[in-house]
Order: C-alpha cells, then sequence, then structure tokens
C-alpha cells in the first residue's frame, strides 16, 4: 500500500476512534438525560463514519477491485439514528409525564 | 504507522465502551441504560469495523452490519415498551 | 408508459446502488438482481406509501449534501469542544421551530437531518401546528438556532421537493 493512502487510512481510524470516545465522554459526564442524548449522534456520524471510510479506502487500496459495502453499514446507522433518538426522547418525556402524575 | 493508529485506536474505543458500561449501571433513569445500550453498539460497530482492517478480512463486514440492525431493533423494541407497556400491539 | 413502469424513480435508483454496494462485486448476476429489485420492490410498497413526494430539483440534492456533510464536520468539532469543556457553562434548551413545510416526509427528513448535526436532536414534529421541537446542548440565543434551521435545512428541503 502506498505510504500516502495508508496516513490517508490512519488519521481516519484515529479521527473515528476519537470521536466514538468524545461521544462517549458526553453520554458519562453530561447532567441530565436530554444532554446526554447528543452523544450518540456525535458517535455516529464522524466515529463510524470515519472509521467506516478508512475501512473502504483500505479495502480498496489493498484487494483489486473498489470497496463499497461499508458505506452500507454507514448510510444504515445515519437512517437508523435520528429514529431511535426521537423514540428515546419520546420515552423520555412520557415518563417525566408519569412521575408528575403520581 | 497503520499498526499504531489500529492499536490505539482499539485503545480509545475500549475506553469509550468502557464509559458506556459504566452509564449503563449508574442509569439512573431507565432511558439512559437504553441510551448507553444503543451507544456501546455503535461502538461495537466501531470496533470490529477497525477488526477488519487489523485482520485484513472484510468478513467482519457482516457481523458490523448485523450488530447495526440488531442494536437498532432493540432500541426501538425498548422505548415503544416504554412508551406503551407492549411491544406488538 | 414510464410512470407506471417506475413509480417512484428515486426509490428504485437507491435500491439499485444500495444493491450493488451491498454486493461488492459488479457481477453480471449482480446487477441484473439488484434491477430487478429496483423495479419489483416499489411497487410492493407504493400501496403503503400512495402520495409520496418526488424529487423535483436532482441538481439542488447534490448541493445540499455537501453542505449537510461540511455542516456535520463544523458541528462535531463545536460539539467536542464543549464536551470536554466546563458542563456548567452549557445552556441546553428545547427549542421550537414554526415549519413552513406542509409534508410528513418532508418534515421527517428535517427532523433526521436535524438530528445527525451534532449539538441538536428534534424530539417530535407537531403535525397540528407543524412546529418541529429540537433540543440543543448549548444554545445561549435560541432565536439565531431556529433561524440556521430554517435558512440552512429548511429552505433547501422546500425547493428539492418543491412543497
Amino acid at each position: 500500500m502506498n505510504p500516502t493512502l495508508e496516513s490517508l487510512v490512519a488519521c481516519m481510524i484515529l479521527l473515528g476512534a476519537l470521536f466514538a470516545l468524545l461521544g462517549s465522554i458526553g453520554l458519562a459526564r453530561l447532567p441530565d438525560f436530554f444532554t446526554r442524548l447528543h452523544g450518540p449522534t456525535k458517535a455516529t456520524t464522524l466515529g463510524v463514519g470515519a472509521m467506516v471510510l478508512a475501512s473502504a479506502v483500505y479495502f480498496t487500496a489493498t484487494r483489486d477491485g473498489i470497496s463499497l459495502h461499508e458505506i452500507a453499514v454507514m448510510v444504515f446507522l445515519f437512517i437508523t439514528a435520528p429514529v431511535s433518538a426521537h423514540l428515546l426522547a419520546k420515552a423520555a418525556l412520557h415518563r417525566g409525564k408519569e412521575d408528575a402524575d403520581q | 504507522m497503520l499498526n499504531f493508529a489500529i492499536e490505539t485506536g482499539f485503545i480509545l474505543i475500549g475506553l469509550a465502551m468502557l464509559l458506556n458500561l459504566w452509564r449503563l449501571f449508574k442509569g439512573p433513569d431507565v432511558t439512559d441504560r437504553i441510551l448507553a445500550l444503543d451507544t456501546l453498539n455503535i461502538n461495537a460497530i466501531a470496533l470490529l469495523v477497525l477488526y477488519g482492517i487489523r485482520e485484513d478480512s472484510s468478513a467482519y463486514f457482516e457481523a458490523a452490519l448485523l450488530i447495526a440492525a440488531m442494536g437498532f431493533v432493540a432500541t426501538v423494541a425498548l422505548c415503544k415498551y416504554l412508551l406503551r407497556g407492549d411491544i406488538i400491539e | 408508459m414510464m410512470r407506471r413502469l417506475l413509480p417512484r424513480p428515486a426509490l428504485s435508483l437507491t435500491l439499485f446502488l444500495l444493491w450493488a454496494v451491498l454486493g461488492n462485486a459488479a457481477s453480471a448476476g449482480t446487477l441484473l438482481l439488484g434491477l430487478l429489485l429496483a423495479l419489483l420492490l416499489p411497487h410492493v410498497v407504493s400501496p403503503f406509501w400512495p402520495d409520496a413526494l418526488r424529487i423535483r430539483h436532482p441538481g439542488l440534492v447534490l448541493r445540499f449534501g455537501a453542505r449537510i456533510a461540511w455542516d456535520m464536520l463544523l458541528a462535531n468539532l463545536a460539539v467536542a469542544r464543549r464536551v470536554v469543556g466546563p458542563v456548567k457553562a452549557l445552556h441546553p434548551a428545547f427549542v421550537e421551530v414554526q415549519l413552513d413545510l406542509r409534508d410528513p416526509f418532508a418534515a421527517t427528513v428535517l427532523g433526521s437531518i436535524v438530528s445527525l448535526t451534532p449539538g441538536t436532536v428534534s424530539i417530535d414534529v407537531d403535525r397540528e401546528r407543524w412546529v418541529l421541537q429540537v433540543h440543543a446542548l448549548d444554545a445561549p440565543d435560541p432565536e439565531a438556532l431556529v433561524r440556521q434551521i430554517k435558512q440552512h435545512y429548511e429552505q433547501p428541503i422546500r425547493e428539492i421537493f418543491a412543497c
């Protein structure tokens, strides 16, 4: 593999891992549920996004032909992440209301 | 250089998953725990993709896709249960 | 004729591309099966989704996509700084965005984009008042956030779908 591509893959791996960690730090130390909800969207968009792109570049460079199926994971996560965030927020609001009723 | 990046990536994502586990045990509410599980899933996908690069094998991609699908369904089912007290109405 | 064969051109194209990407090898068999699925599946799902929007300006989609990618990168960096910075300095807020669009699908697209941009998560769409409820991690100026969402995301979506 040529050195330019290798350093590109290395940078994207580090970037992805760093943002996955930052998202989890947010999840661990932010004060209430709704602020914590911002952690996973971060981990998904840049964290997994950069990791998956690194994988696509790596396998395209080392095998014959281009490797794009990693992109499918990214597309799937980008479609599902807002849906789970929305449902979690609704569940939290619902529970808050229940507690207020009691 | 690539090896260094991969090893560092493992350490960072490992730390991230430990933080998720801490949130999973601490709570305080059920929704926090579901959120922690969801994040754990996303980090597991990143870890699997990274492992695939390390082992130079694209076999781990299918596992990553499966975890993504299962994690999403699990999160939706758990939230639905909290919202309605029932999953399939 | 074209309408009957391809009731959802954008959906067909997406399915075909996704199938090709998943297969990861451009063999004739994979592409043929993908083509078959892309032709058949829209007919299967269209009864559940009768009045789908059509993309009126395909050229705008690419420009809009590039802008979202750029915004995501900037927002990620901004949120990263806040996550490691002092927690007390944050101004988390619920913000209500009064929408001009009047279509459930367009509202879903807008909500998803807002959720994917770090720092904001869309909580709910009120379909009676057409209000998008957004939670922001740090919004010292909620008015500016509303303006940004409307100008950066809602306006292009309305242009793309002409709704």
